[in-house]
């Protein structure tokens, strides 16, 4: 993923780019800026607004012909906003001055504008404004061509003469009841000046000799307005034909005048310019659930609007926006963005060598679970864009240490010898299936190890061998494919030696990192086992079971299978199934993805109380940290296997999440009892620092829980203390207070001798070094 | 970064070793190659020092993190 790779996902990005009613204007009025003064009755607020791009509001306003309107989304729900009627209204709503219009430099090149009509005076208004001699050529003996075929009523005269008048202030001269090309001929034209816009409306080619297309119409290049002859530019009617629109022609003027502004500056007259004119919008708004509104009616349509329905009406706008995945995801919402800008934020971040790396913590936050690629029109994954900037981060060494260290020596847990065990089923060689329960079931419910291991092993012939371990996850998640390529190779070499069994697994991210990283594996889920096998008989006989919404785990996203299995388990159990508006492919992350909660422990609370606020009513999760996580915030949660083994306990969905220490010891213990009971091994008690009793209060439970501080951290500081002599005593307290940093972390301790242990009184941590030792 | 005199400062700690009381002292800390030079208590004999509480969980964790997102 390089810049230009990041620079081109900003594309899929449509939020932020202009909405169908200001790209289908031919001159691009800014329209929802323009409502949004509007529905605040700031009626000078929006002819500024209208003033940005029209020369002449005044009389666009009167007689603009909005194809705007067209393209309205509004008009999917209720009718299209009425804009052209409250660009009326606002004219005669506003009392604001008309602004000041000044040139730039006088520049000492001039330019002939011959026809005064919509696009001559456009062309003329924006080359004055750029600092051009300007002498406009009309026909007539007045300005505006043919805006004066608008009733009286409509567009009344001293509109005309007041909003033209801007061009005499800007220098523009007058030939007045001069014709082009008859008074003045072309050629005496671009002898006098040094560029011509041509814009009379009707092309006669005995007044004009140029190039011609075959049905006899003037040559106009659609891109550039160029006709035939050098330095001659032309549009407006003459490119239109009947097909006369006022809003059209001043496009045309402006068009033509950018371009006659880059010839004279012998600038490339095609580069950039592909967003001129009327054009397709690529933003995405979905009208999906809105309230539809019918358009508000003038109680006097001949006068319009009054400030009060004009109000009314510009509330109608839906101020287009695509923002699909902000409004799925709490992350994307979180730092007030959207995906277009956070690429930008995330490729600057990458890009920079010296400074504060700001994006660091959104780059961490994210769970990584896909939900955003679903929703996008465009399938934009900004879960993949992170995934892969962490690993750039890491390549460069830019990777904070501190949010990942913690699942880092988690994951080096359950790989190590506390853990980790691979063995044939007890009495077998080799295995034809190998059961993976994954480190976080085997955390918050061995018995459920236990249980399932049996169940496998009277179900399923051929030896059903067990590997105890961490799948990779955690590496993986966080960019340290050197860590996440040690352990597959592990697990490969372990699995080799087994007779390359198929493996059934218990969590769906050792699911997902089976299937995309270990692919000569062959992996099928435990709920699709269960199915084909049939369920135990302990959870037989429970009809009405009562009602239960599945949270899908984010990591089985695209796995339609994995999610039917689930509700037919569900269903043979006797519960009713609710589906959360968001399931299935489109399921939410539980906040431990992408370890969010490590990199971002309030945001994922954020997550998780969004999620377990969208029902009443209880959940089952098939991913145990899914459960724990929900649990942990107070939501009825059960684990898929509680209702298959829990024999209808409803207090099993309140059961509290372990937390790190106890999630630690279930496993050892878990290893432990494994090997005693179903290979029959004799298990020896812990030793050194692991034999340490404490005693800790559930308040000192959950501070430690909060500050990742784990009981054998804990552990390992007062046998350092009491080994060493080095602590502190206080003879008020009786306290003692240590620390002692056993790799990259300093563990402080206060805590007293109490019975055969201790008791904890504080604990906490930094990363920071004290540089100084202590003198034996 | 010299940390606030909370409470844990303000008790009456003495190194348990050299069962001397500890005294205000200068002590160097790094972190990511950058070194810093911070008063703490410390044993005056043995070199023991005490991080207190609020100093690690605030400064000193503030500290670490704008060091991290250098």
């Amino acid at each position: 993923m390089d810049h230009k790779q990041l620079r081109e996902l900003e594309e899929k990005c449509t939020q932020g780019l202009p909405p169908a009613c200001t790209t289908t204007c031919p001159v691009h009025v800014d329209a929802v800026s323009f409502l949004t003064e509007m529905r605040a009755g700031r009626f000078d607020g929006a002819m500024k607004v209208l003033r940005k791009t029209l020369p002449f509001p005044g009389i666009t306003a009167r007689i603009c012909d909005h194809p705007c309107q067209t393209f309205c989304k509004r008009g999917e729900v209720g009718g299209a906003v009425s804009i052209a009627a409250l660009e009326k209204a606002c004219v005669l709503l506003s009392t604001a001055p008309p602004e000041q219009v000044s040139s730039k430099a006088k520049k000492d090149k001039r330019v002939a504008v011959a026809g005064g009509g919509l696009s001559g005076l456009t062309a003329a208004f924006d080359l004055a404004v750029k600092g051009y001699q300007v002498v406009l050529f009309e026909s007539k003996d007045r300005l505006g061509g043919r805006i004066w075929d608008s009733p009286e009523t409509i567009l009344p005269r001293n509109v005309i003469e007041e909003e033209t008048s801007v061009l005499g202030q800007l220098g523009v001269e007058f030939r007045f009841n001069t014709t082009a090309g008859e008074a003045v001929d072309l050629d005496a034209l671009c002898g006098d000046f040094d560029a011509v816009y041509l814009g009379t409306g009707e092309y006669r080619e005995d007044l004009f000799d140029l190039q011609t297309t075959p049905e006899g119409r003037l040559f106009i290049d659609p891109a550039t307005f160029s006709t035939g002859r050098e330095g001659v530019f032309a549009g407006g009617g003459l490119r239109c034909g009947q097909e006369y629109s006022p809003i059209g022609s001043q496009s045309d003027g402006r068009r033509a005048a950018i371009s006659i502004d880059r010839y004279l500056q012998q600038a490339s007259l095609l580069a950039y310019r592909e967003n001129e004119g009327p054009y397709p919008t690529r933003l995405f708004t979905s009208t999906k659930g809105v309230e539809p509104l019918p358009a508000v009616v003038p109680a006097n349509p001949a006068a319009g609007y009054t400030g009060e329905e004009a109000i009314k009406e510009a509330g109608r706008c839906l101020q287009c926006e695509c923002m699909e995945c902000v409004k799925a995801c709490e992350y994307l919402a979180h730092y007030k963005g959207y995906p277009r800008k956070y690429l930008r934020d995330i490729n600057h971040n990458l890009k920079m060598v010296m400074g504060v790396h700001t994006a660091n913590k959104m780059i961490n936050s994210c769970s990584l679970c896909g939900l955003c690629e679903v929703v996008c029109p465009n399938d934009l994954n900004m879960g993949e864009v992170c995934k892969n900037a962490r690993g750039l981060m890491v390549e460069k060494g830019k990777m904070p240490p501190s949010p990942h260290d913690f699942p880092l020596r988690d994951m080096q847990f359950s790989n190590g010898e506390m853990f980790a065990l691979a063995r044939p089923e007890p009495g077998q060689e080799s295995s034809r299936h190998l059961f993976f329960p994954g480190c976080q079931l085997s955390a918050s419910s061995p018995e459920y190890v236990m249980e399932v291991y049996s169940y496998l092993r009277e179900k399923l012939t051929g030896g059903v061998g067990l590997m105890l371990r961490c799948c990779g996850a955690p590496a993986d998640w966080v960019g340290r494919k050197d860590l996440f390529l040690e352990n597959r190779q592990e697990i490969v070499r372990l699995w080799t030696e087994m007779g390359k069994p198929n493996v059934i697994l218990a969590c769906s991210s050792c699911y997902q990192v089976f299937k995309t990283h270990l692919p000569e594996i062959e992996t099928v889920l435990l709920w699709e086992t269960m199915n084909r096998l049939g369920l135990p008989p302990v959870s037989a006989g429970r009809s009405g079971a009562g009602k239960v919404a599945v949270h899908d785990a984010c990591t089985t996203r695209q796995e339609k299978h994995v999610h039917d299995s689930v509700r037919r388990i569900l269903a043979q159990l006797g519960y009713e199934v609710e589906e959360l508006e968001y399931s299935r492919e489109k399921t939410e992350c539980c906040g431990y993805g992408g370890l969010m909660s490590f990199a971002n422990p309030e945001l994922a609370h954020k997550v998780i109380d969004r999620r377990i606020g969208e029902s009443e009513t209880d959940y089952v999760a098939y991913c145990a940290i899914c459960r724990d996580k929900f649990a942990s915030r107070g939501k009825r949660t059960f684990h898929l296997l509680d209702l298959i083994y829990g024999g209808g306990n409803s207090q099993l969905a309140e059961k509290k999440d372990p937390g790190y220490s106890q999630r630690h010891e279930n496993r050892a213990r878990l290893k432990n009892r494994l090997l005693r009971e179903i290979w029959g091994e004799k298990v020896e008690e812990a030793k050194g620092f692991g034999a340490i009793k404490l005693d800790i209060d559930d308040e000192m439970k959950a501070v430690m829980e909060e500050r990742l501080i784990l009981e054998e951290d804990i552990q390992k500081v007062i046998d350092y203390a009491e080994n060493t002599g080095n602590k502190l005593y206080n003879q008020d307290t009786g306290h003692f207070m240590a620390y002692h940093r056993p790799v990259s972390v300093t563990y402080w301790v206060e805590y007293s001798p109490r019975g055969e242990g201790f008791a904890i009184h504080n604990a906490y941590s930094h990363r920071m070094q004290i540089a100084e030792e202590v003198k034996q | 970064m010299n940390g606030p005199k909370d409470n844990v400062e303000k008790q009456d700690w003495q190194c348990c070793r050299c069962k001397i009381p500890m005294n205000q002292g200068k002590v160097k800390i790094t972190y990511m190659g950058n070194d810093f030079t911070i008063e703490l208590l410390k044993c005056p004999q043995c070199g023991l020092v005490l991080v207190p509480e609020e100093l690690a969980v605030h400064k000193m964790l503030e500290v670490e993190q704008s060091l991290e997102d250098k």
